[in-house]
């Protein structure tokens, strides 16, 4: 390929993503975008495409907040790039939701935008907003290319950007104008950023520190977060707990960071983290933290944590370190991956058989207990136990996503993540609506694996017209619906915390989600009790169409146990 | 707020370019301080600005805030700058309108004590300059109050650290 050529700038966008190796975006066109969307007509690949070809595919969202879900879902599944596209204005409104998602759980999105002309920015033309301004907030960083031969470098930028030291999401904003404008351009080989450059490798004195800190405690956990899946630092994780035979927790974020079903695994700590998990963290008298902000779901009330236990916090963003924890003995910023590769390198040389008999003794005992403290009762369906057979009922490569609220959190105490990769969640942002959407782009990264996104009423409806892209665009996954008529986590707090008091709580029997599914051409089936579910999930995880299950639970169901907002991580309320 | 919240200055070397007071000042607010005062302009090289900031905060918010600025992609270096380690300046215009009973030898007489400038001189009115540390500044703003004081412009604080000083920390 030649790197200088005479293009417009629409052409110049899909030339910029090709070189990035892009095989599919997200995306909706309107005015502001039409020439990329014009370009992109160009690719016979573009039109259509089987799902398992690796090609240049375009997929046609319902929303554009659903375009930066899936972009978002596909970054996830891959560890690539998620792509979107919308047009300016509300297009580009619309996005914000999945960006600001994408931003919170550190996942490389890039979003291109449509802008009105550049001569008439500021002048509040049709469908005009200011979307860089808007993105700010929520994005790495907005570029607005106002040349054709901008238009590489602010692409070739932002996946630079969005891929290297802490993955988040940028966005380009580019004006109609200049998309339909020809220019010579040229296409840069890398980027370079004087106070921006990708982590230096791992320090390695404070690498000795932390060896020699870890060496000499006698009950260390290892509490792992998001960075550690965004680092892909999977098995080194499972090397180290292993090496130190040291108990695993991990943060919400980190869900599936380690074998949940691993001797050493205890699970996730946190607002719904497991009660004796929680408990034992004060116990340990050494917490290395590797890719965590402890955000307050994850710590309860920061002064309350773990007061007599030394901290080592690792992360790949320095303005973590010291944030919501001020007080670690260590601290180290690196790439979660690089950091336990030099960790198992500095510890190998000097580790002799690692004695803690007691110590992990004491944490099986709480890993056993912490996978049976609960389970539902009455006539209708449990939704933590339909969470707890869903594991069983589904083959661990399974990708699954979920909504926001009770379903989730039934996820995190009773849904067992095993392989890497196949739990994605909006645990930031804590957006309802993320998990269909991103399991249709999960899908679209991983076709060989069946996809389930673990929904809730409520937030089912913030995004089911993607309904519409998974037939449409043949991307079968898995809908459980988990119905409780109700928005459960808010009537829950509102049960333990406003008198029970259910102030707009309530949904009612309304849509019909299986004739509503029917509706767009999707399978559907409601069940009544755990058989009936086995059976269904049977048929839907090998159905060549999006199936939606539909399963009544309780309306009054808690999620326990539960730390209060502001409690002390063990201050838990059981029942 | 803590015990240790004072007025803090911050120095920071930036991209000269559209939208990076824009990322800082977001910045900022998102992070819920308020700006006492900002002054931009260009630096010593081509292409870059050097921006010069006050807010009130304790140390750790404000040890973060530095944290995050060094974050941004259009901040080439930042870095707290201390009253006793730096040369701090502001300016300011004030305007006097004098009048029964001021006489416009006694606002002289104030401006000449401050080495101060006249730079504009009307019938009714007259223009001063005066540069020095904000305590000065405030000082003078303060007297002038009682001698028919109109208008005041203020730049705020820019500040370069001294060479001679003590150690200085900075955020890498």
């Amino acid at each position: 390929m030649l790197n200088m050529a005479k293009m417009s700038g629409a052409q110049a966008v899909v030339e910029a993503l090709q070189r990035e190796g892009v095989e599919v975006v997200f995306g909706y066109p309107g005015g502001a975008n039409m020439p990329i969307y014009d370009a992109m007509y160009e690719f016979e690949s573009f039109r259509h495409t089987p799902l398992n070809e690796v090609s240049f595919r375009h997929i046609l969202a319902r929303h554009e907040q659903s375009a930066a879900h899936m972009a978002d879902g596909y970054a996830r599944a891959s560890g690539k790039v998620g792509v979107c596209m919308a047009t300016s204005g509300p297009g580009a409104t619309n996005l914000m939701t999945g960006l600001a998602t994408a931003y919170m759980d550190s996942s490389p999105v890039v979003a291109i935008t449509g802008q009105v002309p550049s001569y008439m920015i500021g002048s509040d033309a049709f469908q005009e907003t200011d979307v860089v301004g808007m993105a700010t907030s929520v994005t790495k960083y907005a570029f607005q290319p106002l040349h054709v031969r901008d238009v590489p470098y602010s692409i070739k930028a932002a996946f630079y950007l969005a891929t290297t030291r802490r993955p988040q999401p940028v966005l380009v904003d580019i004006p109609k104008d200049v998309q339909q404008a020809e220019e010579d351009v040229h296409f840069p080989e890398s980027i370079d950023f004087p106070n921006y450059r990708p982590l230096p490798d791992p320090d390695p004195m404070v690498v000795k520190t932390i060896s020699r800190a870890i060496l000499s405690a006698q009950r260390p956990v290892i509490l792992a977060g998001g960075g550690v899946k965004m680092a892909n630092a999977y098995l080194e994780l499972q090397s180290l707990a292993e090496l130190l035979v040291a108990p695993v927790v991990t943060s919400f974020m980190g869900k599936g960071a380690f074998p949940e079903n691993h001797p050493l695994s205890l699970g996730c700590m946190g607002m719904h983290g497991s009660e004796r998990t929680n408990k034992l963290i004060p116990e340990s008298d050494l917490l290395l933290v590797v890719g965590s902000r402890l955000s307050d779901r994850t710590t309860g009330k920061i002064e309350k944590f773990a007061p007599n236990t030394k901290i080592i916090h690792i992360d790949a963003d320095k303005a973590e370190i010291g944030k919501n924890y001020k007080l670690a003995v260590v601290s180290l910023v690196a790439d979660a991956k690089k950091a336990l590769q030099a960790l198992l390198h500095e510890l190998g040389v000097g580790i002799i058989g690692q004695q803690r008999d007691a110590w992990v003794k004491r944490a099986h005992e709480v890993v056993v207990m912490a996978m049976t403290e609960h389970d539902g009762n009455g006539s209708y369906l449990s939704g933590a136990e339909t969470v707890r057979m869903l594991r069983r009922f589904l083959p661990t490569k399974a990708i699954v996503t979920t909504e926001v609220g009770q379903h989730q959190m039934w996820c995190e105490q009773h849904f067992q993540v095993i392989e890497p990769r196949t739990f994605f969640s909006s645990g930031g942002l804590g957006t309802m609506g993320f998990g269909f959407p991103a399991a249709l782009g999960a899908k679209v990264a991983r076709p060989d694996v069946p996809v389930v996104d673990v929904a809730g009423d409520g937030s089912f409806l913030m995004t089911e017209n993607s309904l519409a892209t998974s037939i449409e665009e043949h991307i079968p996954v898995t809908v459980v619906i988990l119905n409780n008529s109700m928005l459960g986590m808010v009537a829950q707090w509102q049960r333990f915390f406003y008198n029970r008091r259910y102030s707009a709580v309530q949904l009612g029997k309304s849509p019909d989600f299986v004739k509503l599914a029917e509706s767009y051409g999707a399978e559907a089936v409601r069940v009544r009790n755990l058989p009936e579910l086995e059976t269904a999930v049977n048929q839907a995880i090998r159905s060549p169409v999006t199936t939606v299950i539909d399963v009544p639970i309780s309306p009054e169901e808690n999620v326990l146990p539960m730390l209060p907002p502001g409690a002390g991580i063990k201050e838990m309320v059981v029942g | 707020m803590s015990e240790d919240a004072r007025l803090r200055i911050i120095s920071a070397l930036v991209e000269h370019k559209p939208s990076v007071l824009y990322r800082i000042t977001n910045l900022i607010r998102r992070k819920s301080f308020n700006i006492e005062s900002i002054v931009a302009g260009p630096a010593e090289t081509a292409g870059l600005a050097r921006i010069t900031f006050t807010m009130f905060s304790d140390y750790s918010r404000f040890d973060q805030m530095m944290k995050n600025i060094d974050n941004l992609i259009d901040v080439r270096s930042v870095e707290p700058l201390e009253e006793r380690d730096a040369t701090i300046r502001e300016l300011a215009l004030v305007k006097f309108s004098p009048g029964a009973p001021v006489t416009r030898p006694e606002v002289m007489s104030l401006v000449d004590t401050f080495r101060a400038n006249v730079v504009d001189i009307s019938p009714d009115t007259l223009t001063v300059e005066i540069s020095g540390d904000s305590d000065k500044i405030n000082a003078f703003i303060d007297l002038a109050r009682n001698f028919g004081l109109k208008k005041v412009a203020r730049t705020g604080a820019v500040a370069l650290a001294r060479e001679m000083s003590a150690k200085r920390s900075s955020v890498g």
